[in-house]
């Protein structure tokens, strides 16, 4: 019964992907990779989502939410429409990344792990994303956007919202 | 074992005929082909759309013989999205910063007319087309009995002879790698392109034979071409055209921006998997380990442990199951060579890891790789997938009877997984925090069993190694490191990219020479290595040679390769905070010299660079540094008061004026500067009272402005917004 409340939590296809890591020989060594379907899935992960992973993987309850909240690319309250990452990495640091959070913080009235009130935007400062040649950049979703400026930062932030706006129409 | 050999050759030469076939039917010989680059930084310079620009060309021209490629990044980031067009009988160019009206002109003008674009070409303009390019050797151990220099002697011939621009071009390289031991400081070297020959000279007599018989006679000198085939000579004929663009000596990377990284024809057409094939049919692990260590190795993650040494470690564990684990948990703020190995050239380091595998013995490989990184994941599986396609991981290996198993575990942002012990942890699927070490990983890892762990970068050298000889290897770098070293050149440099060179190359090189100095004709300053776990290399130390222990006595670290320049607009207290609050937020907490150390020392330079410091400050702040370097558990803590310690060394002025004086000397303090309005130069445009976003600036149109101290929150706006240069930062 609570095994069957478990795969309606997370839904027929992680509970199968689940299933398949269990015969592995160390079904444990899989719990990152189960987290990280959860949360392309849900968006984050919730309290009744680690609980469901905990029972279905047979892991501690307790350990999940330790792996859970000790990585930092996993959520654990509900993201925007569109996940905003600037990066803080010392290229872009040195480039002026600060002068572009900022701008993004004061834009958006949020602050580095919120969400904006529309629910549009989520804002994170991550590490190093590897395209230092063009800093300093951001990744909106999986979009790079390069040599970014304050200036831009409006500008780019409308670009979204029209995009929401026609997927709404 | 006779009867292993030979099927492990039959297994292979099919696979190789598979991919010749393949590659034959995509088009005639006569094609022109247009390469475009296809990487996390080239999509987003805009690849993508030149991509599909380029398709709508060939389809509207109708023409079947131009293919267009996809390839991977060659690194030269500020310069994308980078275009090459091979037409047959031409030399290759390659065209930078391309855009879609960029497209239409080489589409149109080179690739159906014939007529290069050479204003637009990759680190142009150029000025002619030229029949063949000179590269010498101008490496540190490079030599030859002449009293004149290569470079001076091989010029003043061409000049003698009247050989003009059209005809030739002659450049420098740092290190073809083609002496042996016995040939070092006798000889020097050219390598002529587009031919691709490498020839040894003695003499300024060789250099006029070459010149004659060559490039006027068009015959290639055969008793000049450098003997045997194992110096290198081979890995010359494949790489000739691309390994020495740009004054580097690409090994690791020699297909980056070459190959398609999602074709595994093309990788067999690259010597692919051959080196594997030959470890396999000589059947004996010992042989590997010999070569490697041979080849003088060094763990290119930034620990510069002998992989040799590893290995022999791993092979001479426990019996039973051994894990070996491919680290791509690639954090290190500014480092990004591993990304773009994995993007552009995902078969090699699967290769090179088939083969660690099968000499060190273990049945299960892992490649733990960041989950920020999707475009490499994607590639890394696709690359994995087709290997087990193509009978190259699983069950028999080429029916050599070895099985190995590859998969992927996804890091998730903690920048302490790039730690061993830690990354253990993590494929364990616990938190990654890191443990006492020993016993070491190689005796007890991933589920207590025996683990190997390289970098990504060293397994993308195996290949090359085997493929071209670890004497070959041994050679191009210094006494006791060999091969090169990938860096990420970032920060306020001209030219920002991936650059790869001998190891002993000199910070000046690559720095002045390859990266074309700071950007915007600033005054450079300091070198960043290592990422957080580095330090600083003061602007007049640039002569440092590059190799792990001189890094290290120099007060810095090789790390993975992070390169950043700083320029004199940067304040280092502000930069030694950068670091301090990354190794703060990524220290995993457990052990308590890093975890409260890092967050004191972080208290004390926002102390300092807020104006509050003292000079008792300075000293509490290196005692700290200390004592968490001594005390930490892991590599994290031990190595995140470095930036700290190295700025004190070489930047202890710049604590003093802060702490003191009360002064940012590089005026990037907030805390630390204001803004005022040069009488002379204000023309009462209004334009900065206009944006003041706290109303703070006073003045009527066409009269002085006047920023009011006291309500200045120092946000900088009126010093961007003016056109006339008259605000000041002070």
């Amino acid at each position: 019964m609570v095994e069957a409340d478990s795969r309606a939590v997370l839904g027929e296809d992680i509970a199968e992907f689940i299933d398949e890591c269990r015969k592995d020989e160390h079904p444990r060594g899989l719990l990152i990779a189960v987290l990280h379907k959860v949360q392309a899935k849900f968006g984050f992960l919730d309290g009744p989502h680690l609980d469901a992973v905990a029972q279905l993987l047979r892991v501690p309850a307790a350990d999940v939410s330790g792996v859970a909240s000790f990585y930092h690319y996993f959520r654990l309250k509900p993201r925007g429409k569109y996940m905003i990452h600037i990066c803080m990495g010392t290229a872009c640091f040195v480039k002026g990344a600060d002068l572009v959070a900022a701008k993004l913080k004061d834009e958006l009235g949020i602050t580095f792990g919120e969400t904006s009130p529309d629910g549009m935007f989520s804002l994170e400062g991550t590490r190093c994303i590897g395209t230092c040649g063009l800093a300093p950049v951001m990744m909106i979703d999986e979009n790079v956007h390069a040599e970014v400026t304050p200036d831009k930062i409006p500008v780019i932030l409308e670009e979204y919202l029209q995009k929401a706006r026609a997927e709404k129409e | 074992m006779k009867t292993v050999a030979s099927q492990v050759s039959k297994q292979f030469n099919a696979l190789s005929e598979r991919a010749q076939k393949h590659l034959k039917s995509l088009g005639h010989p006569q094609s022109v082909v247009i390469q475009v680059g296809s990487a996390t930084c080239e999509n987003a310079a805009g690849s993508r759309e030149v991509r599909s620009e380029f398709q709508k060309h060939i389809a509207a021209s109708g023409r079947d013989d131009i293919i267009l490629r996809q390839t991977g990044c060659t690194g030269r980031c500020s310069r994308e999205p980078i275009v090459s067009v091979f037409k047959p009988g031409q030399v290759p160019i390659k065209y930078e910063l391309v855009n879609r009206e960029l497209v239409h002109e080489i589409f149109t003008q080179h690739v159906l007319a014939g007529e290069p674009l050479l204003d637009k070409v990759l680190d142009g303009p150029m000025t002619h087309m030229y029949r063949y390019e000179l590269l010498y050797c101008a490496s540190e151990r490079c030599g030859w009995n002449e009293t004149k220099s290569c470079g001076d002697a091989l010029r003043e011939k061409i000049a003698a002879k009247g050989l003009g621009k059209e005809t030739l071009r002659v450049d420098q390289a740092s290190c073809f790698g083609a002496c042996g031991v016995e040939q070092i400081g006798k000889c020097s070297h050219i390598l002529v392109r587009p031919d691709k020959v490498l020839y040894r000279i003695r003499s300024e007599a060789d250099i006029d034979t070459i010149i004659d018989e060559h490039i006027l006679g068009g015959q290639i000198v055969d008793k000049l071409v450098v003997p045997g085939k194992t110096v290198g000579r081979k890995f010359m004929e494949l790489y000739g055209d691309v390994s020495f663009f740009n004054r580097q000596s690409r090994v690791a990377m020699r297909h980056n921006g070459v190959i398609d990284p999602t074709s595994m024809e093309e990788y067999f057409r690259y010597r692919g998997f051959h080196a594997l094939a030959t470890v396999l049919e000589k059947g004996d692990p010992n042989w590997v380990i010999e070569q490697i260590t041979e080849a003088k190795l060094r763990g290119r993650g930034g620990g510069g442990f002998s992989t040799g040494a590893k290995w022999t470690m791993g092979a001479n564990s426990a019996k039973g199951v051994r894990y070996l684990v491919c680290n791509a948990d690639e954090g290190d703020p500014g480092a990004f060579m591993d990304r773009s190995m994995l993007e552009s050239d995902p078969l090699n380091v699967v290769e090179g890891m088939i083969i660690g595998a099968y000499a060190i013995g273990a049945t299960q490989g892992y490649v733990y790789i960041r989950a920020e990184y999707p475009l490499a994941i994607e590639r890394i599986k696709h690359a994995i997938q087709l290997c087990r396609e193509w009978g190259l991981l699983g069950k028999d290996i080429l029916g050599s009877g070895f099985d190995f198993e590859l998969d992927i575990r996804l890091g998730a942002g903690a920048f302490v997984c790039g730690e061993e012990t830690a990354l253990i942890h993590s494929i364990e699927g616990e938190r990654g925090q890191p443990r006492f070490r020993p016993p070491y990983p190689t005796e007890s890892g991933i589920w207590g069993r025996p683990t190997v762990i390289n970098n990504v970068e060293t397994f993308a050298n195996i290949t090359a190694i085997l493929n071209y000889g670890a004497d070959w290897f041994g050679q191009i770098g210094t006494e006791v490191s060999g091969g090169t070293k990938v860096f990420a050149l970032a920060g306020k440099v001209l030219h920002t990219g991936l650059v790869e060179v001998p190891m002993g190359t000199t910070l000046h090189d690559v720095v002045m020479e390859i990266g074309g100095g700071a950007a915007g004709k600033k005054k450079l300053k300091a070198i960043q290595t290592g990422g957080s776990a580095g330090g600083f290399i003061p602007a007049k130390w640039l002569d440092t040679k590059i190799d792990f222990d001189t890094l290290n006595k120099a007060g810095s670290i090789m790390g993975s390769g992070g390169m950043i320049v700083l320029d004199e607009d940067d304040c280092m207290v502000d930069i030694a905070k950068f670091f301090l609050v990354f190794s703060q937020e990524e220290s995993c907490g457990k052990c308590t010299p890093c975890r409260e150390g890092t967050t004191r020392m972080l208290e004390i330079l926002n102390k300092i660079t807020e104006g509050r410091g003292t000079e008792e400050d300075i000293e509490r702040l290196e005692r700290l540094a200390k004592l968490a370097q001594k005390a930490s558990l892991c590599g994290l803590g031990k190595t995140a008061p470095n930036p700290v310690l190295s700025t004190l060394e070489h930047f202890r002025e710049e604590f003093i004026a802060h702490v003191i004086e009360k002064r940012c000397p590089a005026k990037k303090c907030t805390a630390l500067i204001h803004y005022v309005i040069d009488e002379e130069k204000c023309i009462g445009c209004t334009a900065c009272a206009r944006n003041c976003p706290v109303n703070c600036i006073a003045g009527q149109r066409k009269q002085l402005h006047v920023i009011d101290q006291e309500h200045c929150i120092k946000c900088g706006r009126c010093f961007e917004v003016c056109r006339f240069e008259a605000v000041i930062k002070e």
